[in-house]
């Protein structure tokens, strides 16, 4: 009790030792930290958007990322690292330039994404939740990606990559271990890096949403069965009696 | 009119995620016409219309707006927050997602009048984390909208003010569930509230808030413009409106289709093709695969609130995945329970061991190991988590098991005779017959 001299330390332990070819957290890092804090009415809200700015500097929530954000928000380390460990889309090691996902929830399985799934271990050596050494792919079998009208699916980087076979994955697969990547199918006209990606899911927007196209077929086919069969929604009952505009 | 396009009825229009396509059909008019009514009014109007939560539940959306109180009392006093679920992840589930990608703005607008309505000044869209263009878009309309003064300071001079701020998520189907969502803005792991209370009084930060789903709120612009007796002029008698249906799997056309409440598959698949050729239609889900199964005999049961309830099952997200004879019911429940397993958030008990175990048993009878009594072991335990945790999750989970064996018990039967699974799991590819 009288002795002051050593407190007694709380959360995870000091790492200060970034990996090889890891970029350091920076200054430039700490002020971007502040822009999301400052968006919420609290400051723990900002956390999530946080861990993705972390994973856009260095590919991964590492354990300088999780005392930044403790730091910042005057939370434990613990704290932070419980956070981080729920979300399936924080890594705890670095993902690779190109991160593959396969839907495997029931529909896309059945129609082909567990032997697309399948076809990519074996084609790329890599298991689930694996980066490859080079660190151009990572793989991950994905849940439900909302996109099952066109199954099967699958992602880079959080991009769509429609209808999918196990030959046009691994052909996918092959271009971008090859560092030529083709364009999402609903998406930007070129593909970003995970480290990109990982800034507009904190909220720092590229400009790349003008790109790609407003829908794909599927989405599309609803609306022109209806236009092809004369079906449209009622009119609004007095189209002339649209509101004064106010100055 | 079998099907009647109003959030996707521009959907073709190469710019109609902008804000000049969107204004050029009539975007940010009913801003203009709501800002000039009173708020209560507004409630009234979406609680006249019928209009029912688009996100699963069904629950009538202007009585939710119209639980926030209002006044300087007590919880009134407090910031009200308005929080739309963009977290859609559902399995089979994917309406929102193309719906935000396409035509951004009308949530954006709807977004604007809603929290006008409940006299919110911050709002917030949570959308999925997995889906980066559809932020993209979500993001860049915001922008647009703030650039244009449909939000900030003093919108159109109305004197209201309001800042959204478009949140991604991280990776977590529970997140979905509106108290593990409100946890997960507030900075924590999204874990299921116990309620009461409810989010209508302490929601966001104990404030009151709304959560109400993508669909819902992109509805409300058209109900303003066109009032609530038109937008009930569609629908059936307890389900109002036109709603997205998500179809899905072994069908010929899937896709998005925008019709009133009440259209039934068969119509649905009459009109677009059915299943794929020489295939029929073994079982499906109505609302994503936390509602139970239906099978063949279902194909009439008109797609409303009540109609799916009636038929034991529940409408859900309109969700319609359509899987064919090829397909093995039981690795379909296997990997559905899976996933619940993956998803649970592991606050409850029943929930986190339950799924757990029912993976083991799913896995041992599908692939011929099981015994008779594993059946009986499953259901028992499907009987112990259903109705206990915080959080409609568990009661998901079962909803393919126990409606799975109630249909096809025979074919789980089938498998412990045959010592594995009859099924050829290349037929019910969509590349089957191609080589490889």
């Amino acid at each position: 009790m009288a002795d002051t001299s050593s407190p007694v330390v709380l959360g995870l332990p000091e790492t200060t030792v970034v990996p090889d070819g890891i970029p350091a957290l920076t200054e430039q890092t700490r002020t971007e930290v502040r822009e999301i804090i400052a968006r919420y009415p609290r400051s723990r809200s900002a956390l999530l958007p946080m861990l993705h700015l972390v994973q856009s500097v260095q590919g991964y929530v590492s354990p300088a990322g999780i005392a930044l954000c403790a730091e910042e928000l005057e939370l434990t380390k613990a704290e932070v690292a419980a956070v981080a460990t729920f979300y399936t889309m924080y890594r705890r090691k670095p993902a690779g330039t190109y991160h593959v996902g396969v839907c495997t929830n029931t529909l896309c399985a059945v129609l082909g994404g567990d032997a697309i799934f399948a076809t990519l271990k074996e084609h790329t050596g890599l298991t689930h939740n694996e980066t490859s050494a080079d660190g151009t792919i990572s793989l991950e079998h994905l849940e439900c990606n909302a996109a099952c009208d066109y199954a099967p699916v699958m992602m880079v980087n959080w991009e769509f990559y429609d209808n999918q076979t196990p030959q046009s994955a691994r052909a996918l697969v092959d271009a971008l271990q090859a560092g030529n990547p083709p364009a999402p199918t609903r998406g930007p006209s070129t593909l970003s890096t995970f480290t990109q990606i990982s800034r507009v899911l904190a909220g720092f927007n590229d400009g790349l949403g003008q790109q790609g196209p407003t829908a794909g077929t599927p989405t599309l086919v609803g609306l022109a069965l209806a236009k092809e069969r004369g079906d449209v929604a009622p009119a609004y009952p007095t189209p002339a009696d649209a509101p004064e505009t106010e100055s | 009119m079998v099907f009647t396009p109003v959030l996707s009825a521009h959907w073709d229009e190469s710019d109609s995620f902008t804000i000049e396509g969107y204004t050029r059909n009539r975007g940010y008019e009913a801003l203009t016409k709501a800002l000039a009514m009173a708020p209560d009014d507004l409630i009234a109007m979406v609680k006249d219309s019928g209009l029912r939560g688009r996100g699963g539940a069904g629950f009538p959306t202007g009585m939710k707006w119209g639980f926030i109180p209002q006044g300087p009392e007590g919880q009134g006093a407090k910031p009200h927050y308005l929080v739309v679920n963009a977290d859609e992840s559902e399995p089979g589930t994917c309406k929102d997602t193309p719906f935000m990608m396409a035509n951004p703005h009308a949530l954006v607008e709807g977004v604007i009048i809603a929290s006008y309505a409940i006299r919110a000044s911050h709002a917030f869209i949570y959308v999925r984390g997995e889906i980066v263009h559809v932020i993209r878009r979500v993001q860049e309309a915001v922008a647009q909208a703030y650039a244009a003064g449909h939000l900030g300071t003093d919108i159109h001079g109305s004197g209201y003010s309001l800042d959204v701020v478009v949140h991604a998520g991280a990776g977590a189907y529970i997140c979905g569930e509106e108290t593990a969502l409100l946890d997960s803005l507030e900075g924590y792991r999204g874990q299921p509230r116990l309620r009461p209370p409810f989010p209508a009084t302490h929601g966001l930060y104990a404030c009151p808030t709304v959560v109400n789903n993508v669909e819902s709120i992109a509805s409300v612009p058209s109900i303003v413009l066109g009032g609530a007796q038109w937008f009930s002029s569609m629908g059936t008698e307890k389900s109002k409106g036109y709603t997205l249906y998500s179809l899905s799997g072994h069908v010929n056309k899937p896709g998005q289709y925008e019709a009133p409440l009440g259209i039934t598959l068969r119509q649905l698949l009459d009109l677009t093709g059915g299943m794929r050729a020489g295939r029929t239609l073994k079982f499906w889900t109505p609302g994503g695969s936390s509602t139970p199964l239906l099978t063949a005999d279902h194909l009439d049961v008109p797609l409303d609130y009540e109609g799916v309830m009636a038929a034991g099952s529940m409408l859900g997200t309109k969700a319609l995945q359509c899987f064919d004879d090829t397909t093995c019911v039981l690795r379909a429940i296997l990997r559905w329970t899976e996933f619940y397993a993956h998803e649970s958030c592991g606050k409850c008990t029943p929930c986190r061991e339950g799924t757990y175990w029912m993976v083991q048993i799913l896995e041992r009878l599908e692939n011929g190991t099981g015994t008779e009594a594993d059946i009986v072991t499953l259901l028992d335990t499907c009987d112990n988590i259903f109705g206990r945790a915080f959080c409609a999750l568990a009661d998901g989970a079962v909803s393919p098991i126990v409606s799975g064996v109630k249909y096809f018990r025979e074919e789980f039967t089938q498998h412990l005779t045959s010592g594995g699974c009859p099924f050829d799991p290349v037929a019910s590819t969509v590349f089957s017959g191609v080589p490889a």
